[in-house]
Order: C-alpha cells, then structure tokens, then sequence
C-alpha cells in the first residue's frame, strides 16, 4: 500500500460510551462532519474529514458499545463495518480510567484483526483516581500502538494522527489475535480451521469465537454456507461447557475479561485514590433523598429557564415576522395573491423558526450539558423504578423529559433506548407529553379564563393517560423487557465545543426533518382553504365537534390547523370567533374540553414525520389515529362528566 | 444461643422483609412467641455480626449476608410445607407447624434432592409465598451434577440485589433466560468477579455496583439474575449455622 505525498484514508472511531470518542471525532473533524442514520437503521452515523500530513482523512464515528455481540443493532452494526467495509485503521478510544472494562473490548476488536491504533484517553480522569496507566507497556502487551491523549483539551492528538497514517502506510503485519486459555483455545483453532474453508467476509477466527459464543447471526451465516461447520460447532461447545461446567458464552467472556484483567494489572499502577470533587457530587447527587431534591432542582431550572426563554424569545421573533409581514404588504399590496404568498409558503417557514430557534436550541444545549457532564445517567438512575411502572427503564425518563419542549428531540431521544421494542413504546408515550406548544394552549385559555388549577388537572389527566397507555403498549407490543444495564460516568466538565457542535448538528438535523413538512402541510391546509375545502370539512366533522365534544363548528377548523402547529389553534380560534376574550363565547367546560383534544389529539405533523421515520408508517400511523379516537372519545366523557357534576 | 434460634429469628425477618416492610420487634416478638426485651437483644446481636441491618424503632433488614442465610433456611422450610402437603397430604394449617420443626436438620443435599423430587416448586402452599431461589448453577437436569461439584462446601449465596451499600460478593453465576445475559457479561460481571455495592436507589429502585473499576447501575430486575457469593469469613455464621462443612462430614460420618 504505496501511498506517497498523500490520498485518502479512512478511519474509523470505536469504543465504549462515555470514553470521549465524540469529543476526538469533533476534535479532529471540527465543522466538516455531517450527522446522518445508518442505511435503513435508526442508528446515528457521524462522519467527518480532516485534512492532516498531506492525507484526507475520512472519519467515522461508531457508535458507543460495550461489545460486538448482537445486544443492540449498534453492536451488529459496527461489527459488520469493522469486518466488512475494513477501515484503512481503526482508532479504538480506550478510557484509561476504566482500562480493564475498555480492553475487553478492545480484545474483541483485535479479534476482527484490523490495523488498529489504540487512543488512550482521559488520562488526565485516571490520574486523578489515582491510577497511571503506561502506555509503552500496554503497547508490548497488546501489540498494537498506544498513544495517550486527552481529547477535551487536544493533547495527544496530533500524535495520534500521526500514527494512523503510520499504521495505514506500513507494511507491518495484522495485530495477533490473544490466546484463551488452553481447553478454549483449542477449540477455537480446531473450529477456526474448519471455518477458513468456507468463504466468509469474517476471519475464521472470530467467527469460529463467535459459532462458540452461540452468536445467532454467525450461526445462521455459517448454517447457509456449510451445516456440518455449525454441528462441529455445537460439539465442541458442548465439550467446553461440560469442562468448565458453565454455558460457553460465560466462559469465553470470563477469559477474555481475564486477559483484559491481567493486560491492565500488569500495564497500570494504582495509588490509593484522593476523594475527588467529582466523588463527592456522586454521592450527593444519587443520595436516596437529596439525590431527588437535586433532580427535581435540576430538571425544575432547566425547564423554567428555557420555556422564560423560549417565550420572550419567540414572542421577540413573532414581533419581527408581524412587521416583516407588513413591510411585504406595504411593498405587494393586499391581493389574494399576495396574501396566499406568505400565508402559504411563509407562513410554514415562520412557523418552523419560532418553535426552532427559541426552544429547540436551549434544549438541545442543556441536553448536551447534562449527558457531557454525566448527570443524565444519574437521572435515569434515580427515575427507574418510576418508570418502570409504564414498563421502560430508567433512561426512558430522558426522551419523556424532552418531550415537554417538543415531541421531536422526544421522538429522537428514544435511540438511547436498546431494544426496537423499547424505542417504540417510548415513542408512543413521548408523543403524548404536553410540548411547549400544548402548554400555551393550556394555560393561555385553561389556566387564564377557567383556573390555574383546571389547569393543573388537565397535567394530571395527562399524566394518567401516560400512565395508562404506557402500561397498555407495554402489555401489546411483543417482546422481552429490558432492565437497566448502564454506566455511571464519573463527572466531567463539558466542554463548549462539544456542546455547540452537538446542538449545531441536532438542529440542523431538526430542521431537515421538521421543515420540509411543516412548509408543505402548511401549504396544503392553505390550499384546501383557498378551494373552500374546510368549510366541507367543518361540516363533515361537526357531528364529533358540535354534537359529541360540544365545541364551537369553528373548532372542526381550527383542529385541522392544529396539526401544523398546536400554539396556533388558540391565535386561530381567537380570530375565528372574532375575539380573544374567550370567556366572551366559549364556557369554562368547552375551554377545558377544547384544550384537553388539543393536548391529546395527534401528535403534530413534525411529531408525526419523526414517528415515520424512526418507527415506519405502520406505527406512526397507528399511533396517531389512536390518539385521535382517545381524544375524540375521551373529550366528549370530560364534557358529559364535568357538564353533569357541574363543577364550573 | 442455638443456631436454630437465630435461624428462627432470621426467618421470621425475612417474611417482614419479603413483603417490603422492615421488621419490627414487636411483631418479630409476637410471631416468635417471645419477649420483646429479648428480640432486642437478639437483633443486636444480629446487627453485630453483619446479618442484618437494624434501627431501633424502625426494624431490621437482612443485609446480603442475612438474606443468603435466611433463604437457605425459608427455602427448606417452603419445600417442607410443600412436601407434607402435596405428597404426604397434610392439611394447609398444619404444614407450617411441622416444617419449622423439620427444617433445621434437612441438609442442602436433601433439600436440593426435595426439590427436583417435587419438579421445582415455584410457592408454598400455605400463603402461596415464593420459594427463594435455588442457589447452584445449574438447570434442573443437572441437580446432581451440580451438587456434586459444589461437595459440601458452605456457601453464602445470595441475588446482587439482596446487598446492601457497602456490602461485597463474587460473581458465583448468573441465571440465564435474560436478554440481557450476554451484557451483564459484556459489562464484566462475569463468574468470579468480586462486585461491592454502593448506593441502591429508594422504591425498589436500581443499585449501584462497583464492578472492575467502573461504577454500574443495575435495575434491580436484571440484579435478581445476578447470583454472588458472599465471603464467609466470620467465625460467626459457623458457629450459629449447623448446615456448615463440619455439619456435613458429621453427619455422613454418622451413617456410615
């Protein structure tokens, strides 16, 4: 591999989570990166170039696991890129700080025999718990080259890049594989053996591992291409178990952990460890009892902060559309045409922008502080047995908690759930938490016109029927529930390059997702208007808005609207009605009726766009048409029951 | 004080404990049929040699050590009940009585033994109660397999989820069945592997594990597949138990 005076390379990042692999890819890549899914997963790939001694360099940023077995679609994932696609060097990011864990899995990359350079990060972490890692040590035990770094300050980096391009240029042969022990390694060999006689994208020895681990996926490759290899197999997994008297995947993962443990025995030195700030906000922070008064203080700020700062901000914004609109009409005039313009293809925009920039930035910015600094792990710790109540774990709060800003970070956030089947019930349940928008509407007409605490009811309702259909599609959607299995990273300062870039990309990719349908349902409403379709629609549903929830016929239109943007069914309803007095032509029970449908009744179009696309149009459209017939259903029992006790 | 008294003692904790609730001397006093003065002499003692956790006015919680011990003995005692009554067809009032009698001289190899006989009873018949769980490392198939493996070595196990902060064990296995088996490995809980737990969050909440450097939470769910051994390095649990190593060459002894 001749590659003088430059080309392009490709490297690729794995490692565990909480490593700071994201903060070496943004290190290194800066703003040339682009975050997208994998082809067809719900998986996030991130790549990037770098333009370093005369290379290009590609990067890719995998995402964090623990294992290359196939626990999650991120392990089965990586493990075909790694195996398959073969990046010219892997950097495996190593936190010196957890060695023993880290090299586990740095073992099993090593299994997949790539050029691999190994980044030992956060060194800096590790000294301060007191414990030196030697890297030149390491090196010679593992075969491969070790270059400490710590990302979050750029130290080490240069050098690591340095030897990618060393490693991708040199001739020097593949890292050796490390032995098991005697029992294991003899089977591998014998079954490696029979293995390399079939054509496989694998090496033979990772899949004759795999075959003895009961991996599924290899299984069924390998029962494609030669059954006897899959019977020879099963045989000597069988010896293996009756030797050590445990099922072969324990025993495997047992020796390489006591490979991983011996590699970082003999390369690290530990002094007794200082009791460190961090330790001490540990302690604090996931106390039985201060732990929640800290949360609840927590989680409290954030949302206070960022909807005091959403609603001057988007208040601000509206303020500057209102006169840039009247700026157009003094420079178009009044015509139908003009009017149409902005109402129609403007006005989709202008909506994407007051929701975008003033809540969905601050969220993503504190979302991004909390899961650097390590506090998100502490939330979903303490969360786990309330959630497990609607049959998620506890990192199920964290989309649940987004939901309150907007559905979609919500309906995104779920990727940190393991399993298909989690991500989906906690996107049904995300889609139900009252967003920022729903919120105005609820205490813009509940709270203002019938009473704070109607108000607050309409929350607890809302909370109930969470409760009820999170219980509900935990009992229908197949499966096996998932426990809670994670990591507590120890606590860390974010860093603000980190943070920015993480929102600049979660925005970026908000408005390509969000945007583009926001605009066309928008137009599409407008047009209907235009061709006098909502009036036929009106009609066609005032027997649900009249007859059953005992709304204005206005209301039949306003919903429609709802759908693009819920805040605006009460501008709306306003201007339909001829007033913003509502207490002048609605009751107190038709406020609260009407404000409940709203909170309940379908996702919105954004929300809906992201069901599609991280769960199918099969789910999202179950989705919402169930919210639509519990709403519908649900709103007209609220009018019977509150019009019968007559509580207003 | 007999082993059996504080088997007794610790027995009647657990059946507080298993519904949740500490428990508290009175009560422990009146399900023992004993004084008060004297259960709070005994859970003193009970707290000094690590069995349970107590506070005065509050009631006691077995600690891992005191669980591993107390399920040694409720199992024996479930599956007594469930032997005179499915088998020897005595009444549901009357099983109770007589498997506390029985269940202090029923060895683990018996007990082991009782239980595949039975096809592996999952409650008692009285309250319908569970049975605490078997603590060898194996399916039922290979009970004795498993059995002779384990010889008469004592042992102290007990679920991760039964520890308290500050308590520690060795991995001894964990019981398959789980999606997440393949992870709880990954993440390094493997056989032999020494865990100390460190915060457990309230309402039955997720523990925290201190496991090969790095902290883990655990929800408690997936810590109940979780079995680890707990060091039995207190002169103590010898003393008081009479099912330990010597118990059993004793006994062999004796019939032969």
């Amino acid at each position: 591999m001749e590659k003088v005076g430059g080309g392009r390379l490709r490297v690729a990042l794995a490692g565990n989570a909480n490593v700071g692999k994201s903060v070496i890819f943004n290190q290194l890549t800066g703003l040339h990166q682009h975050v997208g899914n994998w082809p067809g997963k719900t998986v996030e790939r991130a790549e990037g170039t770098l333009s370093f001694g005369g290379y290009t360099i590609d990067v890719l940023d995998l995402p964090g696991i623990y294992s290359l077995s196939t626990f999650s679609i991120e392990e089965i994932i990586s493990r075909e890129y790694i195996a398959v696609e073969r990046p010219d060097v892997l950097v495996n990011v190593v936190d010196a700080s957890v060695l023993e864990r880290n090299l586990f899995f740095t073992l099993q990359l090593l299994e997949l025999e790539p050029r691999i350079v190994v980044a030992l990060n956060q060194v800096d972490i590790a000294e301060s718990k007191g414990i030196h890692v030697d890297a030149g040590r390491l090196s010679e035990l593992l075969g491969v080259p070790v270059i400490p770094t710590v990302a979050t300050k750029n130290i080490g980096l240069q050098e690591l890049m340095m030897e990618v391009i060393e490693v991708a240029s040199g001739e020097g042969g593949l890292p050796s594989a490390i032995r098991f022990g005697a029992e294991v390694e003899r089977r591998v060999q014998e079954l490696a053996e029979e293995v390399g006689k079939v054509e496989t994208p694998y090496p033979p020895r990772w899949v004759a591992i795999k075959l003895l681990e009961g991996d599924d996926e290899v299984r069924r490759m390998v029962h494609r291409l030669k059954p006897s290899v899959e019977d020879l197999a099963e045989r000597l997994r069988r010896e293996i178990e009756e030797i050590h008297g445990h099922d072969a995947p324990s025993v495997i993962a047992s020796e390489r952990y006591a490979v991983a443990s011996s590699i970082a025995a003999e390369a690290s030195t530990h002094l007794v460890p200082r009791r460190t700030l961090a330790d001490r906000l540990d302690e604090a922070t996931s106390h039985p009892v201060l732990g929640y008064v800290f949360m609840a203080a927590v989680v409290l700020a954030v949302f206070y902060g960022i909807f005091r700062f959403g609603d001057y901000a988007s208040g601000l914004m509206g303020e500057g559309f209102e006169v840039l609109r009247a700026i157009y009409e003094a420079r178009f005039g009044l015509g139908a045409l003009v009017a149409f313009v902005w109402d129609g293809l403007i006005e989709g925009v202008v909506a994407g922008v007051t929701i975008a920039l003033p809540y969905i930035v601050p969220f993503y910015v504190a979302l991004s502080v909390l899961e650097d600094s390590g506090y998100l792990a502490r939330i979903a710790f303490l969360m786990d047995s309330a959630m497990h109540r609607i049959g998620l774990h506890g990192k199920g709060f964290i989309p649940l908690m987004l939901g309150f800003g907007c559905n979609v970070p919500a309906c995104l956030g779920c990727r940190i759930m393991e399993t298909e089947r989690e991500r989906l019930i906690c996107g049904f349940v995300a889609s139900l938490v009252p967003c920022a928008a729903r919120s105005i509407v609820i205490m813009g007409l509940v709270a203002e016109y019938v009473g704070f605490e109607w108000a607050i009811a309409l929350y607890l309702i809302d909370f109930a029927l969470i409760f009820a259909l999170g219980r509900l599609a935990f009992k229908a959607v197949p499966g096996e529930p998932m426990g809670l299995i994670m990591e507590m990273p120890t606590y860390r300062m974010p860093t603000l390059r980190v943070t920015a870039s993480r929102t600049w990309f979660k925005l970026k990719d908000f408005v390509h997702t969000a945007f583009p349908i926001m605009i066309a349902g928008n137009l599409i409403i407008q047009l209907a208007d235009l061709a006098g379709l909502l009036d036929l629609i009106q009609g066609v549903f005032s027997p649900v808005t009249v007859r059953w929830l005992g709304l204005p016929a206005a209301a039949g239109v306003v919903l429609i609207f709802g759908i693009l943007r819920k805040e605006l069914t009460l501008i709306l309803l306003a201007s339909l009605m001829g007033t913003s007095n509502f207490a002048l032509v609605l009751t107190p029970v038709q406020m609260f009726v009407f404000a409940f449908v709203v909170m309940i009744y379908i996702p919105c179009i954004a929300t809906i766009a992201v069901l599609v696309k991280e769960f199918g149009y099969r789910a999202a459209t179950i989705i919402s048409l169930a919210e639509i017939s519990l709403a519908i259903a649900l709103g007209g029992i609220l009018l019977r029951v509150l019009t019968l006790l007559g509580l207003f | 004080m007999s082993s059996e008294s504080v088997e007794e003692y610790l027995e009647a904790i657990y059946a507080f404990n298993e519904r949740g609730e500490p428990a508290k001397n009175t009560e422990v006093a009146r399900r023992l049929k004993v004084s008060p003065p004297s259960v709070t002499q005994m859970m003193k003692r009970l707290a000094d040699e690590g069995l349970v956790e107590y506070e005065p006015y509050r009631g006691a919680t077995l600690t891992g050590r005191g669980m591993a011990l107390a399920q040694k003995v409720v199992r024996k005692h479930r599956l007594l009940e469930r032997f005179l009554h499915d088998v020897l067809g005595l009444r549901r009032n009357r099983v109770h009585e007589e498997a506390c009698g029985l269940e202090h001289s029923l060895s683990d190899e018996a007990a082991a033994a009782l239980c595949k006989a039975l096809e592996k009873p999952e409650t008692c018949p009285d309250d319908e109660n569970p049975i605490p769980p078997c603590i060898l490392d194996a399916d039922c198939e290979q009970c004795a397999e498993a059995r002779e493996r384990e010889g008469d070595r004592f042992r102290l196990v007990t679920q991760l989820s039964n520890l308290k902060p500050g308590e520690e064990g060795v991995v001894a296995f964990i019981r398959g069945g789980t999606l997440a088996f393949q992870r709880l490995l990954d993440m390094g809980l493997t056989r032999g592997t020494p865990v100390r737990v460190l915060n457990a969050a309230p309402f039955r909440g997720p523990i925290e594990v201190a496991v090969r450097g790095s902290t883990l939470a655990l929800g408690r769910g997936l810590a109940r597949h979780v079995f680890v051994e707990i060091e039995d390095d207190h002169s103590a649990h010898r003393r008081i138990h009479p099912h330990g190593p010597h118990h059993g060459r004793e006994r062999r002894g004796w019939r032969k």
